[in-house]
Order: C-alpha cells, then sequence, then structure tokens
C-alpha cells in the first residue's frame, strides 16, 4: 500500500520540516496525480484546498499541527472545502433555528466533515485564533460536533468586529471541515438522559454493592470470631440501610421492565430478576427486624451492580454504533437562491421557500425543491432518488426534485413543495414509518427466559412443597434462597456481552452493527434483496466498448473535457492516457452530446439522434449488439459520418458473482430489485450467472422500481418468508433498508441510507458480505454457549438449593463465578476477523 | 469496640459525599463525551516564539 510507505517516509524524515515525499501532499500526505499538482516553493500539495490550508495554518503559527497528525499515525483525507459562501447562515431565521443564546453570547453546534484524528480536535479548538471574534470552540469528536459560540453586541452598539456565522462557516469548511448546522433529534436527547440516568444508578448501586461487601465480610467473618450480639445487629441493620438505595432506585430500570413485559404479556429476563430482588430484599428485611435468620444484601447488590454494568456496556455500544451510522441526513441543501421581482437572487433556507417563488439553480447545485423548470434547458442526475444511471433532460415545464442534481445551465424553477413536503423529505418520513413499523426480532435471550422463568418458579414451589414438613419458615427460607442462587445472573449477562465484545470486533474489521437482535438475525438463513446500482455495480458510468476507429480516442477526449455531464465525465476518465488534440468551436448540444472543429474536420460525439444521416450497417449491428448487452450507445461521428460506436454501461464489480454463488452454497435465497430499467436488469442476472456458471442465481430480479414499491416489496417478503435482509446503498433504497429484517448499506452510499440502515459496511461493495454474515454465525455460537453454561450451573445451584446443602456464604461466592465465566469467554472469543 | 457506632456512620458519610460528588457531575453532562477530553490532553501548547508575538495573525476574512 503506497500511501503507508509515503506515511513512514513521513515520519522518518522527523516531521516537517522537510518536504516528507518527492509525491506526497505536503497537507494531506497522500500521493498525487500529475494532473493536478500545484507547487509553493519547495511545499507540493495534492490540490487547491490543500493548499490552501497548509497557508492558512503557517499564518496563524499553527503549523504544530502537523507534529501532532505525525505522532497519531493516521492518515488525512484531502482537504475537503467546498468553497460554498454560506450566505444561509447570516439569515435571521437560520440563526433564530439553530443558535442557541446565553446573554450575548450565542452557541452554534455544527457537524463536521472530515473530522478524523487528535489533530483534528486540536485544530477546530484554536478556532478563535482563526477566526477572530470566536470566544470559545469545543469538538464533541465521536460525535463530530462542533460548538461554536461568539459575542453578539447588543443592537445599539454598531461594530464591525463582530463574527458571522457564515465567516465561521466559511473559515472551517475551509480548514477541511465543511460544517452542517445540527439540531439534537429528539431520539438522540432522550438516548443521552437515558445514559446519564443509567450511569447515575450505576454508580448508586456500586457504592451500595462495595458497602455492603463489607460489612458482609466483617458478619462473616465474626461468625467464626464470636462476635457481640450487639455488633451483629448493628451491621445486619446497617447492611439493610446500605442496600436500600440499590434494591430501591438503581433497581428500579429492572422493574420498570418487569411491569412493561407483564403488560405485553411477553417473558422477559428482567420478570425473574425482578422476582428475586423484591423477594430476597423484603425476605432480608424481614430478616433484620426479627434478627434471626439469613440476609442476602451483599448477594443482592453485587447482582444489581453487575447487571445495571452490562445494561450501560450495551446502551453506550449502542448510542455509538447509531452515532457512527448516521449523523448528517442533509437530504436536501439548506439554502436556495431565491429571485425576487427583479430578477435578483436571495439567499434564504430552503425550507421558507413559498410555493410559487422562483427559485435559481446554478450548474452543478441541488434542487431545494420540488418543483417545475419555468426557463432554462439543462439535464439532472436522478441516480440518488430513482437509482437511473443515465442524466435525464430538463426543459421548460420538466419536474424536478429535491435533493437531485442540476448538470448542465442554470435553469429557474418555479416551487410546488419545500421543505418538508418534497418528495424526498416524504421518502424520508417513509423511511421514519418503516423502522416503526417493522416486526421486532424475537431473540434467543428472550425465549430462554421465558423457558427459565416458569421453570424457577416451578420449582420454588416445588423446594416449599418438599420443605413444608419441617416448618413454613425452613420451607420459605429454602423458596428464597432458591431464587436468589438461580437469579438468572449469568444468564442476562449472556447475551449482552457477547453482543457488545462481537460489535466492537465488527466494527475493527468494518462493520457497524446497530445491535445485537440484528446480529442474531444475521446468524439466520434469509431472504437476501439486493440493490443493483451501486451494489452490485461499480454505481457509475463506465466506458465498457469502443467499436470502430480507435484512432478517434484523442478528439472524443478533447471534446468532453469542459463537461460535467456524466458521460463526458466517464469517458475523459477511460481516456486518461490520451493527449487531447486541440479542438475548437466546442458546442454543447442539450440532449444530443458536444460538437466542435478538429483539424478542419466537425467531429460530433452524442447520442443516436445527433446523427442525421443513415446508419452504415457495422454500426447498426454495433448498435444491436450494445442493445442485448444493455448498455447505452453513444455515437462519434465525423463531419456526419459514423466512425465509432461506444457502449457505456455501469459495470459490473469484479468478485459480486462469486460472492453470490458462495450465498447461495451457504443456503441463502437471493433477489434483485433495481430502479433501472428491466432490460438492464435481465442484462445483469444473465452476466452474473454467465460469471459464477450457475443458473436460476436469483430467485427474482425486477426492473423499474420506484422507492415506494421497492418497500412494498420488502415488508411483502418479511411476510412471507420472515427473515429478509436488503443490500442498498441509495436514497432509492432508504425505506426497504429500514424495512428489512437487517438493512445492510454498503460504503459511498447516500447518507439517508445509512441512517435507514441497521449494519454498514466500511468497505465497497457485496465480498463483505460472506464475512459479515460468517462473524454473525460465531458470535451466535458464544450466545448460544454462555446460555448453556449459566443454565447448567443455575440448575446445579439449585439442585444443591433443593438438597439444603447450600449456604448463603457459598452462594455469594459462587455466583460471581459464573458471571465471571460468561464475561470471560464473551470477550476472549473472535467472531469477527480483522481482515480489514 | 464501641468506637464502630461512631466511626462506620462517619465513613458512610464520607461515601455518599463521593456519591452524590459523581451524580452531580453526570447530571451536568461531564461524562457524556469520553472521548475527546483523552486526545485534547495531548495537546499542550508550548510558549509562543518570540517573534510570533510581535507579529499579529492577520485575520482571515
Amino acid at each position: 500500500m503506497p500511501s503507508t510507505e509515503i506515511q513512514s517516509a513521513f515520519r522518518s524524515a522527523g516531521g516537517p520540516a522537510r518536504v516528507p515525499h518527492a509525491a506526497a501532499c505536503r497537507h494531506c500526505s497522500q500521493p498525487m496525480r500529475s494532473s493536478e499538482l500545484c507547487s509553493e516553493g519547495a511545499d507540493q500539495f495534492c490540490c487547491a484546498g490543500c493548499r490552501i490550508v497548509f497557508g492558512m495554518l503557517q499564518d496563524h503559527q499553527l503549523g504544530r499541527y502537523y507534529d501532532y497528525r505525525a505522532g497519531d499515525g493516521s492518515l488525512a483525507p484531502r482537504a475537503l472545502a467546498t468553497g460554498r459562501d454560506y450566505a444561509e447562515f447570516d439569515d435571521p431565521a437560520f440563526v433564530e433555528l439553530y443558535a442557541r443564546s446565553n446573554g450575548s453570547e450565542r452557541t452554534l453546534e455544527l457537524l463536521l466533515e472530515g473530522v478524523h484524528c487528535a489533530a483534528c480536535v486540536w485544530l477546530v479548538e484554536k478556532l478563535p485564533e482563526l477566526c477572530p471574534g470566536v470566544t470559545r470552540c469545543r469538538l464533541d469528536y465521536a460525535q463530530r460536533l462542533a460548538y461554536v459560540s461568539w459575542n453578539e453586541p447588543p443592537p445599539s452598539i454598531k461594530t464591525e468586529s463582530v463574527v458571522s456565522p457564515a465567516a465561521i462557516a466559511r473559515t472551517l469548511d475551509r480548514l477541511g471541515y465543511p460544517p452542517h448546522p445540527h439540531r439534537e433529534g429528539a431520539r438522540a436527547q432522550v438516548q443521552r438522559s437515558e445514559s446519564r440516568d443509567l450511569l447515575m444508578r450505576l454508580a448508586v448501586a456500586g457504592a451500595c454493592a462495595g458497602n455492603s461487601m463489607l460489612f458482609a465480610l466483617a458478619l462473616y467473618s465474626g461468625a467464626f470470631a464470636d462476635m457481640q450480639p450487639t455488633h451483629v445487629r448493628y451491621f445486619r441493620v446497617l447492611s439493610a440501610l446500605v442496600a436500600l438505595p440499590s434494591v430501591t432506585w438503581s433497581a428500579r430500570v429492572f422493574y420498570r421492565g418487569a411491569l412493561a413485559a407483564l403488560r405485553a404479556r411477553r417473558p422477559h429476563m428482567d420478570l425473574p430478576l425482578s422476582l428475586g430482588i423484591v423477594l430476597a430484599g423484603v425476605w432480608g428485611a424481614s430478616n433484620v427486624l426479627r434478627d434471626q435468620g439469613e440476609i442476602y444484601f451483599d448477594s443482592l447488590t453485587m447482582l444489581v451492580f453487575v447487571l445495571l454494568a452490562a445494561r450501560y456496556v450495551q446502551l453506550r455500544q449502542q448510542a455509538r454504533a447509531e452515532r457512527n451510522l448516521g449523523s448528517v441526513h442533509a437530504l436536501t441543501p439548506r439554502s436556495a437562491r431565491q429571485l425576487d421581482a427583479a430578477d435578483v437572487a436571495r439567499v434564504v433556507p430552503a425550507e421558507s421557500v413559498s410555493r410559487g417563488a422562483r427559485v435559481e439553480v446554478l450548474a452543478g447545485d441541488t434542487f431545494p425543491v420540488d418543483g417545475r423548470v419555468a426557463s432554462g434547458e439543462s439535464s439532472v442526475d436522478l441516480s440518488w432518488l430513482t437509482g437511473e444511471s443515465l442524466p435525464e433532460l430538463l426543459r421548460p415545464g420538466s419536474a424536478v426534485f429535491a435533493g437531485t442534481t442540476n448538470l448542465g445551465a442554470r435553469v429557474v424553477v418555479v416551487a410546488e413543495q419545500s421543505g418538508a413536503e418534497t418528495r424526498a423529505a416524504r421518502l424520508w418520513q417513509d423511511v421514519e414509518r418503516a423502522s416503526l413499523r417493522r416486526a421486532p426480532i424475537a431473540r434467543l435471550a428472550d425465549k430462554v427466559a421465558g423457558v427459565f422463568l416458569i421453570g424457577v418458579l416451578i420449582l420454588s414451589a416445588l423446594a416449599f412443597l418438599l420443605w413444608l414438613p419441617a416448618g413454613v419458615g425452613v420451607a420459605l427460607e429454602t423458596a428464597i434462597a432458591l431464587l436468589i442462587v438461580t437469579c438468572p445472573c449469568g444468564l442476562s449477562l449472556a447475551t449482552p456481552l457477547a453482543v457488545s465484545a462481537a460489535l466492537g470486533q465488527a466494527a475493527r474489521a468494518g462493520w457497524l452493527i446497530k445491535g445485537g437482535a440484528f446480529l442474531e438475525a444475521l446468524a439466520r438463513p434469509a431472504l437476501i434483496v439486493f440493490d443493483k446500482t451501486g451494489t452490485l455495480t461499480e454505481g457509475r458510468l463506465s466506458l465498457v466498448r469502443w467499436l470502430g476507429d480507435d484512432g478517434l480516442k484523442p478528439h472524443v477526449k478533447a471534446l468532453e473535457l469542459g463537461s460535467s455531464h456524466p458521460i463526458a465525465r466517464a469517458l475523459v476518465a477511460a481516456l486518461a492516457d490520451e493527449s487531447p488534440v486541440l479542438a475548437t468551436r466546442v458546442e454543447q448540444r442539450l440532449g444530443y452530446g458536444v460538437e466542435g472543429l478538429i483539424l478542419g474536420q466537425r467531429v460530433s460525439v452524442g447520442s443516436v439522434g445527433s446523427v442525421s444521416s443513415p446508419l452504415p450497417p457495422w454500426a447498426q449491428a454495433a448498435l444491436a449488439e450494445l442493445a442485448t448487452d444493455g448498455l447505452s450507445p453513444v455515437l462519434v461521428a465525423v463531419d456526419g459520418n459514423v466512425r465509432a460506436v461506444l457502449g457505456l454501461g455501469d459495470r459490473v464489480r469484479a468478485e459480486a458473482a462469486q460472492t453470490l454463488s458462495r450465498l447461495r452454497d451457504q443456503g441463502q435465497r437471493l433477489a434483485l430489485l433495481s430502479g433501472d430499467r428491466q432490460a438492464v436488469v435481465d442484462h445483469l442476472v444473465r452476466q452474473l450467472e454467465r460469471a459464477s456458471g450457475r443458473v436460476g442465481l436469483f430467485e427474482s430480479a425486477s426492473g423499474d422500481m420506484s422507492p415506494e414499491a421497492k418497500l412494498a416489496w420488502v415488508e411483502q417478503a418479511r411476510g412471507r418468508v420472515g427473515n429478509v435482509f436488503m443490500v442498498g446503498d441509495g436514497v432509492n433504497d432508504a425505506a426497504a433498508l429500514a424495512a428489512a429484517s437487517v438493512g445492510i448499506a454498503v460504503q459511498g452510499g447516500a447518507e439517508a441510507s445509512l441512517d435507514a440502515a441497521h449494519v454498514f459496511a466500511t468497505r465497497a461493495g457485496v465480498s463483505s458480505l460472506l464475512d459479515l454474515i460468517i462473524g454473525a454465525r460465531r458470535a451466535h455460537g458464544v450466545i448460544v454457549r454462555n446460555l448453556a453454561f449459566s443454565l447448567v450451573y443455575n440448575l446445579l445451584a439449585a439442585g444443591l438449593t433443593l438438597a439444603g446443602a447450600i449456604s448463603p456464604l457459598w452462594a455469594a461466592v459462587i455466583m460471581p463465578l459464573s458471571s465471571l465465566t460468561v464475561v470471560a469467554h464473551s470477550y476472549r472469543a473472535t467472531s469477527f476477523g480483522r481482515s480489514a | 469496640m464501641s468506637v464502630l457506632f461512631i466511626a462506620v456512620p462517619i465513613a458512610l458519610l464520607l461515601a455518599s459525599a463521593g456519591v452524590m460528588a459523581f451524580l452531580w457531575a453526570a447530571r451536568g453532562g461531564q461524562l457524556d463525551d469520553l472521548e475527546t477530553p483523552p486526545l485534547r490532553m495531548l495537546h499542550d501548547d508550548p510558549a509562543p516564539p518570540v517573534a510570533a508575538a510581535c507579529v499579529p495573525p492577520a485575520p482571515l476574512d
């Protein structure tokens, strides 16, 4: 891997004093491509963005950034600067919406792209030096969230030195951290307060358990050393008092869970737990009052503490996975260029554009609203919304959708829907509805707990009856001892610990999994539904075939160099090695292609409609060949005569066929859903079947599927099959991802699909899917072994108690032993390899 | 051993003071972000060089 070499060269050169490597960027240390090189003295940069950041850091004596980064050992991404002017940040409506005020101080929460290492924390928190007027800047590294504060003088004082939100955003953007305004979602707020609440309960439970243990130690050792009865009594009372907060306040988490389980009439681990805690607590307290019999407060408080700790680990793990998955869902741009009566553009927040307002959209920008084109002609990239790989033509009257990209030229759009009414926003609501509606996955531990609960209750009743001849007091004592000894401590630790260990390993190996339920579902055989574009294919157009005159390659490159059309970009990328010839009078003809004069000849590159003369037989044969292969044709003509026919298409990923074949070997069923044309889908299926040497790879393959149709298909399949995985990458898959048993988003996907998905692969393509499923099966094995061990332990302990052979002292010793075994087994097992 | 009747409650009081302090910190959100502070403490700034102190940095915008 060249980048690691460069990095080690960088470090061995002793830091930033010398140019690290002849071909590495001075700022981001990444290798440079000759086409975009720009240099300044002895320093070379891969792009203008990196050069600007370097210059800024030097000007403000912040060059230590490079020392910190070299020490950290991570490779920086290229400076991501977008160069936007963030004018909408200065809009009063924006400040009203996003900024918090405290006196004259305003604070803005900004979600930053590109934060990746300790040096970034340092640099972002140096914002007050870079941007005078900013009073404070703190970065939450895990959430990539910057809290920026500045002082807003009262309106009576007019000063020029005040910093504007847009200037802050521009500075961050230029540093390579494009900011997005952020408001904490209701869900994140709930999760945070839940995490704080659990931590506080955990702390109290820990303190109680520790002190309880000390008193228990005194009592146990006192029992062998003739302790005075007053002291025994004193310590028993103290134990009860110390255990009180733990049993009443900390353990309320379990009582709530148990009540919810009772109401829902579903067995849950919290039910036997709560029963054990309450009964043992009441019995222990009554024994303290009666001054006879055993008290169980040491075991009890320890139990509460250990179980709460497991739950806290689980919650943090889950919150972390969710944070990594979906933090930005900038579905649509947040600003729009609204035109007033005099055709002057003013930047306003996109949500505030009203129906009928005219909005200008420049070439390369994203449409901020749904509406119709009023004037101008252009083409639009719909792949984000529909999965269609070819751009569509825009004419006055054409409908446009928020979130899609304007490729060609400036157009004016009359807004029809904005904000929450746009198709993209409605799609997002579909995602949320689908995730609310989806049936939960039945979890192994809950099923086991149901059986276990009934077993324990029957056994306790049995013990009571068995010892009844010896007196009611003895019988009750034995029954309660049984409840405590069999308290499913190991049982309820078994799943959370195994899951949290496996999720941690999975994250290191490149999969972020949102929760244990998905891990269990992944381990079961399923119907795996694939999206086509970007999942099985590379997701971008490329030149697949060139039929005809090879000598025209430089001509084609020369004509397409200046265009941002996807076909042009694909051609330029494919012809990177050609040196272009000089083309003059290059003209883009919208919907047809491009033409220009080269060496006195008119050369045109364009669609079938761009050539008016009849096609020669060989060209017609070539077109027929491309049509059967599902490729889009592009004609190259010189002076009106067709000289070459090019086929463009979305290339199939190299490893796709083999992966699919191996998934079939594992016993999975496969299906394909695509927004692309049915002909393209059929062709892809034929191609994959040929490559894998297997007929009937997919049990169904449907094209022309809208996002809504995909959602309906997946929901229907879940009703039929049960376990359905959806693998996809685009916004058009998002609702289907959310509705599936497990939605798996592959890298490079739109942010919305990441938010909707339950598993996110940080590596591109589908080959990692196999490892994911194998890893999930191994993790499932760990859970099963953990459960089996705790059950065996509990049965053994129950048998000993029934025989009256176990004292509370032994129970206190054995119980942590079972938990420890489960902990050790969970963390020692390697479910996910570290092959990433 | 009657000192226990005074010493143990005092010890418990001290322990509860510690618990209270932890609860106060957790409630204020000090324990929400456990990842940034360990990174931040790595950056202690050396004293600014003399030359830098003479030339004020140019404002950006």
